[in-house]
């Protein structure tokens, strides 16, 4: 376990050193960082004092190996725009994103995995075709239209949901909706093809034999051994609900770390942006990290190979 | 081997004249069969259908209405409502009505497919190189050059792909080609991965280790032997990432960070006509409708051919 640990841990510590270099390269995608700050209209003086003041004039390796440091001591620099530290305001930005990213994929569950298992233990029956009608039909809903539309029927017309801008948990609604629905898919699949193979197996027919009551069985013997793959799936959506909550925050306009990103890459603040896609690629390093671990705890097998 | 080779040609009935007469007309050829399936399932015809239909449309956008989707704007005519509100405005010319600035609904969506199909088919072809590439080298060489691509993938996988798109959109200025060149070159990590796995199945097989004896060379083995058995796999891949970089393109385009204004969009539609959504809603049902009937019918077309060609990957 401990070898398994360690191996698991290297990989995911090279994986954020290569994003590292990756999003400390995005600033220079665009060729001069010192331009593209100082705007369109700058003299080559003032093009000049930027790029001293802010670090620009140094060898880039050496640029990387200061920020590299600084942000290992969770100091991400200074916002060009907001004039304030950066981790100061992802700090305060990151609960919104992590509560609405926690309520989507706890929506997502709940809908899928029940669905999931009552589709595999009648297998084309009504409530199968249903759940795989709902499976297609969610694959393709783009999610800011099934957003907008929520938010003309439940918001507008109803006024049953608040619409925007709300820190109370009414205002998580609609948007935990639209940002989870879109796992559902994948996870009802998922949860099916598993409950059917295992279903199928020797010691679900020795439960059954034994006398054990039909809940026992499905539950305690056949969705923990079928409920494995799921457990990497809902991590893996859930780092991609992170980063994916640019859209959902944008339009119902949560003060999260999505609404910041997109505030961010409007306002053209490198530092900034370059902190934020730093930390959500950290965040999914960790969260799948965690899974693997989750996984390995579940299934002794996943630890020997 | 030799043996072998025979008994598997013979049993598939690949050659038709291997197999004796009587069985012939006992059973229908393999082509026959896969025709059959094909055109008993709902899943590829309904898509299948849909999709041409909307391809057809887009090729033949500029003679389906007289107005042209950018150029022919009329403040006068702004907000007309669409044939299905029974309203005094309303003008059989327009039959979805007119937008913000009185440029006919109906052309710009028909035009707006162009686009969607435009950078879902290049961004798919340039992720499905990218992706078949990688993934086949991982999954037929084994080894470090598995250990390098499954790093590649994982480091792919932990960046957030809006944000990153979002970003490199805004720092080198958005055009159409920036967006499928940047779609591109981030979505093509399902691609490495079922071609990984696939490929790895295949490359064990008797007749690689065949072509092998026989002195094949590596891209011998590859285009002839793995590519025909993994082609399957690679096409149900790629009319998923289809969808997915059309829902991009659409998500990008309404942040406005996608495709740029006048540009019939159908996410830039969307975007576009967000303002006015509490007083005219169908300015964003239309596009939104075209959008999802689109990605509905690609995604019907993949599960259908994963269907056919694999009845046991079925779920």
């Amino acid at each position: 376990m401990l070898k398994y640990i360690l191996k698991r841990l290297g990989v995911a510590f090279m994986v954020a050193l290569t994003v590292s270099v990756i999003t400390f390269s995005l600033i220079y995608v665009s060729g001069d960082p010192a331009v593209a700050l100082a705007g369109e209209a700058a003299s080559n003086d003032e093009i000049e004092h930027i790029r001293k003041s802010y670090g620009y004039d140094r060898p880039i390796p050496v640029q990387y190996m200061d920020w590299l440091g600084r942000a290992l001591q969770g100091d991400l620099g200074r916002s060009h725009y907001l004039k304030e530290d950066i981790s100061d305001v992802i700090l305060t930005r990151l609960p919104n994103t992590l509560i609405l990213a926690g309520c989507a994929i706890a929506f997502a569950l709940i809908l899928s995995i029940p669905l999931g298992v009552a589709a595999a233990i009648r297998p084309n029956s009504l409530i199968d075709r249903f759940a795989l009608t709902l499976a297609v039909v969610g694959q393709a809903l783009p999610s800011f239209w099934f957003a907008l539309i929520m938010m003309f029927f439940l918001g507008i017309q109803m006024r049953w949901l608040p619409i925007s801008r709300v820190e109370t948990w009414q205002g998580f609604i609609m948007p935990s909706i639209a940002l989870g629905y879109y796992v559902t898919p994948g996870v009802m699949r998922l949860t099916r093809a598993g409950m059917l193979e295992v279903l199928q197996s020797d010691y679900i027919r020795t439960a059954k034999a034994k006398g054990l009551r039909p809940m026992v069985v499905l539950f305690k013997h056949a969705l923990r051994n079928a409920i494995i793959p799921v457990v990497s799936l809902a991590a893996v959506q859930f780092g991609f609900m992170l980063g994916g909550s640019i859209v959902i925050e944008s339009i119902f306009a949560i003060n999260g770390l999505g609404f910041l990103a997109w505030e961010t890459i409007q306002r053209g603040d490198l530092p900034m942006m370059q902190a934020i896609v730093l930390v959500l690629s950290l965040f999914y390093i960790v969260i799948t990290f965690l899974a693997d671990m989750l996984n390995a705890f579940l299934d002794p097998r996943i630890r020997v190979t | 081997m030799a043996r072998q080779d025979s008994q598997s040609i013979a049993r598939s009935g690949a050659v038709p004249s291997a197999a004796p007469a009587a069985e012939k007309i006992l059973e229908p050829s393999p082509a026959s069969q896969m025709r059959r399936r094909i055109f008993g399932h709902y899943g590829i015809m309904i898509g299948g259908t849909v999709l041409a239909a909307i391809f057809l449309i887009a090729i033949f956008a500029p003679l389906l209405t007289p107005f042209d989707p950018i150029l022919d704007q009329d403040l006068a005519q702004k907000l007309k409502p669409p044939f299905w509100h029974d309203s005094p405005k309303y003008d059989p010319a327009h039959p979805l009505g007119t937008d913000l600035q009185g440029r006919d609904y109906l052309t710009r969506l028909v035009h707006g497919a162009q686009i969607s199909l435009l950078i879902g088919f290049s961004a798919m072809l340039i992720s499905g190189v990218i992706g078949t590439a990688l993934g086949v080298a991982a999954g037929y060489f084994g080894g470090r050059v598995d250990m390098v691509v499954n790093f590649i993938i994982t480091t792919r996988l932990s960046m957030p792909v809006v944000l990153v798109a979002l970003a490199v959109v805004s720092l080198i200025g958005s055009s159409l080609w920036i967006v499928i060149w940047v779609l591109g070159l981030l979505i093509w990590d399902r691609f490495a991965v079922v071609m990984r796995s696939t490929t790895m199945q295949v490359r064990n097989l008797d007749y690689v280790a065949a072509a092998q004896a026989c002195g094949c060379s590596t891209l011998r083995i590859i285009m002839t032997e793995i590519m025909p058995n993994v082609v399957n796999h690679l096409i149900v891949v790629a009319t998923l990432e289809m969808a997915h970089a059309i829902l991009l393109e659409a998500a990008l385009s309404f942040l406005g960070l996608g495709v740029q204004p006048p540009a019939p969009s159908w996410g830039l539609m969307i975007s576009e006509a967000k303002g006015m959504m509490f007083f005219d809603p169908w300015l964003i049902g239309v596009p939104g409708a075209a959008l999802f009937a689109l990605i509905l019918a690609i995604n019907l077309l993949g599960d259908g051919v994963r269907d056919v060609t694999a009845p046991e990957n079925r779920n």
